[in-house]
């Protein structure tokens, strides 16, 4: 319950940095374009990958080889081209972050 | 200080003591926290509700107004037509949205919206009060703009809606003769899924191939030609269904006969054994309630950096009832995008600072053309300051380059992912 409490107090915080820094809400922005097919809370397992709290430089290096052409893809190449490489590192760093656990009274 | 002044004070969940937080939860508004309703439970106004929770860590309360008790996806529905799919794998209940991120869900239908006192009235349980509201109330149909269709969907069913009328039609395909005739007609554009008519039928006639020998599927296209993955659909209707499917362009429809099922086309006479007509639409009849002119008599006309409603401040809408800007589809997943973007700007607008003027939207609608095999569409849609509109990303998206069992695994794990980031 501890563990629970603190973790939940923690994403507050996370919420709150988010709320006062511009940069933070437009990474959160543009990572939302991503989450309805790599969505944190998709079911396991999934054909389409899951990268949600990958490392942000591992996303980053992946998005970047699709827009070069050097992965190989059916859709996320024609993607990757919508969005600056300032963008696309924003988009990484905030996949990155662990999803937000809310509090869950199931 | 008015309430108003003071909630746009408020930091939003910068002020809102952690503790306070985690037992808010399902419990009826806290005075002091901004209040926003969201009416439609679909595509776009679940997520909204979903990501106004989530990205106020609690700070803002947010109720959600639906009319039906359960949520059933209209994305997948055309594989329930063709036996691939039950129609209980594509409904979904709102417990989660309850339990996990603390929406109030009340079941009742919005029967009026004041927008001067800021107040929603319902159908069944009086009258509901907002600091800002959410309109996402889909599209209804215009039946009566064929003559003969009005009061007629048992026996024409649209299944352009799903849930019953999905069941319906399935029904009435398998119920077809041996050398039966199917006719689908699309509406002109702007309607709902632009690639979905096409998508039905490929998915039906593989299944009258496989089960109704000699049958026959009239696809009757009131536009000039295939409106979305054109190439696509057309080496499909060229190959695999080059027997069944007869592709029809310029057939508008004027009236239909539900006694005999047959249909006058502006230059032609059908006759079916199953008519399946997807009607002419417009936004949920909801939108008449704001008072203000629709364009085209069928669409709200929205703020593309913060989904407002020209001319109405505090009242916001998304998802298909939108007057779609240029070379955006009508979408499940541009629902999705709407949402976030409504959402986003809400919590800016509450807070009292200005909302991302650059919004981008992403779109990606995959079709089945066959039990395994899909296709996609992919665009990127930016804010155009100079245009006042959000425009496609030139350069970026692009298709298929062919029907894949690949595309297939992503097609259907989209299906399951999307509604995950909506209700999960
Ligand atoms: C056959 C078919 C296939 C499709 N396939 C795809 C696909 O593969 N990918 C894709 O992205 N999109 C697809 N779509 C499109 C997608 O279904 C819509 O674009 C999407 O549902 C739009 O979301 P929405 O929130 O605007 O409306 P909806 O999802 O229709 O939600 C509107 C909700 O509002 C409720 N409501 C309306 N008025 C009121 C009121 N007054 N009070 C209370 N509640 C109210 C309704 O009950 C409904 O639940 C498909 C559509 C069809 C028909």
């Amino acid at each position: 319950m501890t563990g629970k409490l603190t973790l939940a107090a923690l994403s507050l915080l996370a919420g709150t940095a988010h709320a006062a820094d511009p940069a933070a809400v437009d990474a959160r922005n543009l990572a939302a374009n991503c989450t309805p097919c790599h969505s944190a809370d998709a079911p396991e397992p999934n054909a389409i990958p899951r990268i949600a709290g990958l490392p942000a430089a591992k996303i980053l290096h992946r998005l970047q080889a699709f827009r070069n052409g050097e992965a190989p893809a059916t859709v996320m190449h024609q993607i990757v081209r919508g969005y600056s490489d300032q963008e696309l590192a924003l988009i990484a760093n905030h996949l990155a972050i662990p999803a937000m656990p809310a509090s869950d009274k199931r | 200080m008015n309430r108003r002044r003071f909630l746009s004070r408020l930091g939003l969940a910068a002020t809102i003591p952690a503790a306070s937080l985690l037992g808010a939860c399902s419990s009826p508004p806290r005075r002091g926290a901004p209040h926003v309703v969201v009416v439609g439970g679909g595509y776009g106004g679940a997520t909204t509700a979903k990501y106004l929770r989530m990205w106020s860590a609690g700070g803002i309360e947010v109720t959600l107004i639906e009319r039906a008790a359960r949520f059933i996806s209209c994305p997948m529905s055309n594989l329930v037509l063709a036996g691939l799919r039950n129609i209980d794998e594509l409904t979904a209940d709102y417990e989660r949205l309850r339990t996990r991120w603390g929406v109030r869900i009340v079941l009742d239908e919005v029967s009026h919206v004041d927008v001067s006192r800021r107040e929603l009235r319902l159908a069944r349980n009086g009258a509901i009060g907002f600091d800002r509201v959410v309109l996402a109330p889909g599209v209804d149909f215009l039946a009566e703009e064929v003559t003969g269709l009005a009061g007629n969907f048992e026996r024409i069913p649209h299944a352009w809606k799903a849930g019953p009328q999905t069941e319906l039609l399935r029904r009435q395909i398998e119920a077809m003769p041996e050398g039966g005739v199917f006719a689908l007609h699309v509406p002109k554009s702007p309607y709902r899924c632009p690639p979905g008519p096409y998508e039905r039928a490929c998915l039906v006639a593989q299944y009258l191939r496989a089960r109704k020998p000699r049958a026959k599927l009239l696809l009757l296209d009131a536009n000039s030609e295939i409106q979305s993955k054109k190439a696509l659909f057309a080496a499909s209707f060229a190959g695999p269904y080059k027997d069944i499917i007869e592709y029809r362009p310029d057939s508008t429809l004027l009236s239909v006969d539900a006694r005999t099922l047959s249909a006058e086309l502006e230059f032609d006479r059908i006759r079916a054994d199953v008519l399946n007509v997807v009607p002419p639409m417009r936004a949920g009849r909801l939108a008449d309630a704001l008072g203000v002119p629709l364009t085209n008599g069928r669409w709200i006309d929205v703020d593309w950096r913060t989904m407002a409603v020209r001319g109405l401040p505090g009242i916001h809408a998304i998802g298909d009832a939108v007057l779609a800007a240029p070379g955006m589809p009508k979408s499940g997943h541009i629902a999705n995008q709407q949402a976030k973007l409504a959402a986003a700007a809400i919590m800016e607008l509450l807070a009292g600072r200005t909302p991302n003027p650059v919004p981008t939207l992403l779109n990606t609608c995959y079709s089945f053309v066959d039990d395994r095999n899909a296709i996609h569409v992919a665009t990127v849609h930016r804010y155009d300051a100079a245009q006042g509109t959000v425009l496609p990303v030139a350069g970026a998206g692009g298709l298929s380059s062919s029907a894949s069992e690949e595309e297939g695994r992503y097609a259907e794990a989209w299906a399951r992912n999307i509604r995950a980031d909506m209700l999960a």
